[in-house]
């Protein structure tokens, strides 16, 4: 059997791509002692109103445009949801997932009953000469821009020593002047807008098209992200590679003969399999952050 | 008061929580150099107050003044920015941040912070008032005297000029409240203006110039502290509750209050095959305890015999195994090692239930934790001993009712038998609970800081019936880091250090500079 290597690292990139941006936002909101599980609807929409819009306006710049705020919206839906009225996290975010999806789905159907509309114009990958250096340039931000940039804020910046005390023990936060409420509002709508344009990638880049079910439960796979790396930008990423590299893998393996008796399902199954083992072996005797799930209401 | 304006003045501050009046038009003020003591018991409306300062509380009416410029304190920035620093009782440290990052936290900005320039700023801010702590260890990894002086550093990082301090000394080993002093006095003599709340008379006594009394949100008296007893401060601060605090304490009511009636069946439920009277059997006894986490010994071998008829006492500082204890007498941690017997009877394994039917009682840390919050007085009087009121699987209402009337009144608990319980006061439902656990007569009461957060009334109160059940041939172990109650309650005081029992002192000989030695593990103090 022969599995050739440079197409599975350049696709390994490619797979992590929408988990990196969608894991980082995650991580930013998590960080500030919310959880957003709004995160799989959020990215759904960010790929359909991205797509929408490129298709109508034939930019994909101007997709990428409204899948940012639309990230920027579903996260201050969350943010009155779960900050304002200080309802259940769980239920919020739930409840914002099922509304984006069903919104999104029923407006795709609504618009495009019969046909599969693709774009004409969507984001080229730079250096198309080089293997596994041919890449979307959201895959390059989302490496070598998001990545480093989230960490050194969080690490050496007052806004990450703010988000940090918000997230930890947020009466502490508000006795040094700290707005805890403010900090979360801003958390949720920059981290959904980082979640959006991770689920935009996968319209305006990789497919040009729009597909029902098309995040199906990489935002689930972050929410595991997170935990496993303990709420640290750096093992997001890893976490991102690692579920990429079995999600590259089993597409190369399913296209092998060697393997061709394996049920698809199966294959299909092996990168979240392997994001539950993650789990399951590092992320044990996990410390939350000390105000996760928890409203703020000052006296 | 000089003719200047002082440096902090409040006027007229009035705050209402719904019916319940927290302050009512307070004014004082503090001077420059000069330390003012609030004093007050638990409920007075100190917190209320501070809080207000701090900008954590809007009031309804009043006004706050620096050096005679109005101020409108909308938030702790506000407060800041005017020069108030605040050390909140409960600490508002970050655990998992350094000592320089919690330091950073006030007044933080959103940019870049240069870690090496910020050490250095930290650092001598820290020499400056003399405490000597490394800024980059995790707060985490600091014992609650560490930890306050974090929060002074903090307080003071920013152009600080009234520093309020409430109830710093609660948490604190008799050092650790010296070495406070000293950093006051340093302070003060720099100009400073200090706030400093508490409801312990003899520091008050010590450390302030001049000393308000708050007494149900009202100021009730204002005295030069050199001028004045303590037992006219004592007098200001209980008020007209003074004459039914002493009621309380009496031993002929308290005596009655004890020889209350249990529901027979409860009775025989709370006697197991009883030993022999005449042999002095412990009423607990515990034989080389030992509690690890990891292989790691959080209790190491400890032994220790209460007898019948009389109470001993655990000092240490928190984080010496005193949670550990409790909870392995109380049977929610399971021991490693040893043997704890109740009146004879061995209860190392046995589980919570086993051991309320042997005849332990217990008074736990955690007063919230000890009670199902959204459940009503009655019910929470009677979760022990659900078997005792239930009649054919269902419960007795009517029973549970007359048990809780008698008991309340008994306990003079200020509640009725359907109030929730989470809304009954700290002292109220510390009376809750030791009615609950005294009801079933127990031979043996373990009492974790049973006094903590409790108001002067409560706290003689709760001590009137631990000497009540000692009267009674009960055995009772008292963990406490209050050393004024170890030493006016009980015949012994052991000292826990390291999980070990390293001392043992009777209370006449327990100075608390030696029992400050001790408890920092000098064992021949």
């Amino acid at each position: 059997m022969s599995i050739n290597l440079l197409a599975a690292l350049a696709a390994m990139l490619t797979v992590a791509t929408p988990l990196v941006w969608a894991g980082i936002g995650e991580l930013i909101v998590e960080k500030t002692g919310v959880l957003n599980l709004g995160i799989e609807g959020t990215m759904y929409a960010g790929a359909f109103t991205g797509f929408l819009v490129a298709l109508r306006t034939g930019s994909p710049w101007w997709g990428l445009l409204a899948a940012i705020l639309t990230g920027v919206v579903a996260g201050l839906a969350m943010a009155v949801l779960s900050v304002t009225l200080g309802l259940n996290q769980h239920v919020s975010g739930l409840g914002l997932t099922l509304l984006l999806i069903a919104g999104c789905e029923f407006t795709f159907r609504m618009l495009y009953a019969g046909g599969r509309p693709k774009l004409d114009d969507k984001f080229d990958a730079w250096l198309s000469d080089v293997p596994v250096l041919e890449q979307h340039w959201l895959t390059y931000v989302a490496f070598l821009v998001l990545a480093p940039g989230t960490w050194w804020v969080l690490r050496s910046t007052g806004l990450g020593y703010r988000i940090h005390a918000v997230g930890e023990n947020f009466e502490a936060a508000e006795v040094a002047g700290i707005s805890v409420n403010a900090t979360r509002y801003a958390a949720l709508a920059v981290g959904g807008a980082f979640m959006a344009i991770g689920g935009a990638f996968l319209t305006l880049a990789v497919l040009g098209s729009f597909t029902l079910n098309i995040i199906n439960g990489r935002g689930w796979v972050c929410i595991a992200l997170v935990i496993f790396a303990k709420w640290r930008v750096w093992p997001v990423v890893l976490g991102a590679l690692i579920f990429a590299v079995t999600d590259a893998l089993q597409l190369q393996l399913a296209i092998t003969t060697a393997f061709s008796d394996v049920p698809r399902e199966v294959m299909l199954a092996l990168p979240y399999v392997a994001v539950i083992t993650a789990l399951a072996v590092w992320g044990r005797k996990v410390h939350y952050p000390g105000s996760y799930l928890k409203a703020y209401r000052r006296a | 008061m000089s003719t200047a304006a002082p440096l902090l003045e409040l006027e007229g501050i009035t705050k209402r929580f719904g019916d319940l009046v927290a302050n009512d038009s307070l004014s004082m003020s503090v001077g420059r150099g000069e330390v003012v003591a609030m004093l007050g018991e638990n409920g007075a409306g100190k917190s209320t107050l501070m809080k207000i300062i701090y900008g954590l509380v809007r009031p309804d009416a009043g006004v706050i003044r620096m050096e005679g410029r109005t101020l409108n304190i909308r938030s702790p920035r506000d407060a800041m920015a005017a020069g108030i620093g605040m050390v909140t009782q409960e600490f508002s440290l970050v655990e998992t941040m350094t000592v320089r990052e919690n330091v950073a936290l006030s007044g933080v900005g959103l940019g870049r912070i240069d870690a090496r320039q910020h050490r250095a700023r930290v650092e001598q801010a820290m020499e400056r008032i003399g405490v000597d702590l490394q800024p980059e260890r995790l707060v985490s990894t600091l014992s609650i005297g560490e930890r306050q002086r974090v929060e002074i550093v903090k307080a003071l990082f920013h152009d600080c000029r009234v520093l309020i301090l409430d109830e710093p000394t609660a948490v604190l080993t008799p050092q650790d409240v010296r070495a406070l002093f000293v950093t006051i006095e340093r302070l003060r003599t720099s100009g400073l203006g200090v706030l400093f709340v508490s409801h312990k008379l003899r520091e008050v006594a010590e450390i302030s110039h001049r000393v308000v009394v708050l007494r149900r949100g009202t100021l009730v008296g204002e005295r030069v502290t050199q001028e004045v007893g303590d037992a006219e401060l004592a007098a200001l601060m209980m008020g007209s509750t003074t004459a039914s605090t002493t009621t309380t304490t009496d031993t002929d009511t308290a005596a009655a209050a004890v020889g209350l009636s249990v529901p027979a069946t409860n009775r025989d439920a709370s006697s197991p095959a009883s030993p022999d009277p005449g042999a002095r059997v412990p009423a607990l006894s515990l034989t080389d305890v030992t509690y690890e986490v990891r292989g790691h010994p959080v209790l190491d071998g400890v032994s220790l015999q209460v007898m019948p008829g009389e109470i001993v006492g655990v000092a240490g500082i928190s984080g010496n195994g005193q949670t550990e204890l409790t909870g392995v007498l109380a049977g929610t941690l399971a021991a490693s090692r040893g043997r704890v017997e109740v009146a004879g009877q061995d209860i190392t394994r046995s589980g919570v239930g086993a051991r309320l039917q042997a005849g332990l009682g217990r008074l736990t840390e955690d007063r919230r934790g000890s009670v199902i919050p959204q459940l009503s007085v009655e019910q929470n009087l009677v979760l022990e001993d659900l078997p005792a009121f239930t009649r054919r699987g269902v419960l007795d209402g009517a029973a549970i009712r007359r048990h809780a009337e008698e008991l309340i009144e008994r306990f003079d608990i200020r509640a009725t038998p359907t109030d929730v319980i989470a809304n009954l006061s700290g002292g109220n439902m510390q009376k809750v609970l030791l009615a609950r656990t005294l009801a079933r007569r127990p031979r043996a009461l373990v009492a974790a800081q049973p006094t903590r957060g409790l108001d002067v009334g409560a706290y003689r109160y709760v001590h009137g019936r631990l000497e009540d059940l000692k009267a009674r041939d009960g055995g009772v172990l008292v963990i406490s880091e209050d050393l004024d109650e170890l030493r006016s309650l009980c015949d012994r005081i052991v000292v826990l250090f390291r999980g070990r029992i390293t001392a043992e002192v009777a209370p006449a000989e327990a100075t608390s500079d030696r029992l400050g030695r001790m408890m920092a593990g000098e064992v021949s103090a």
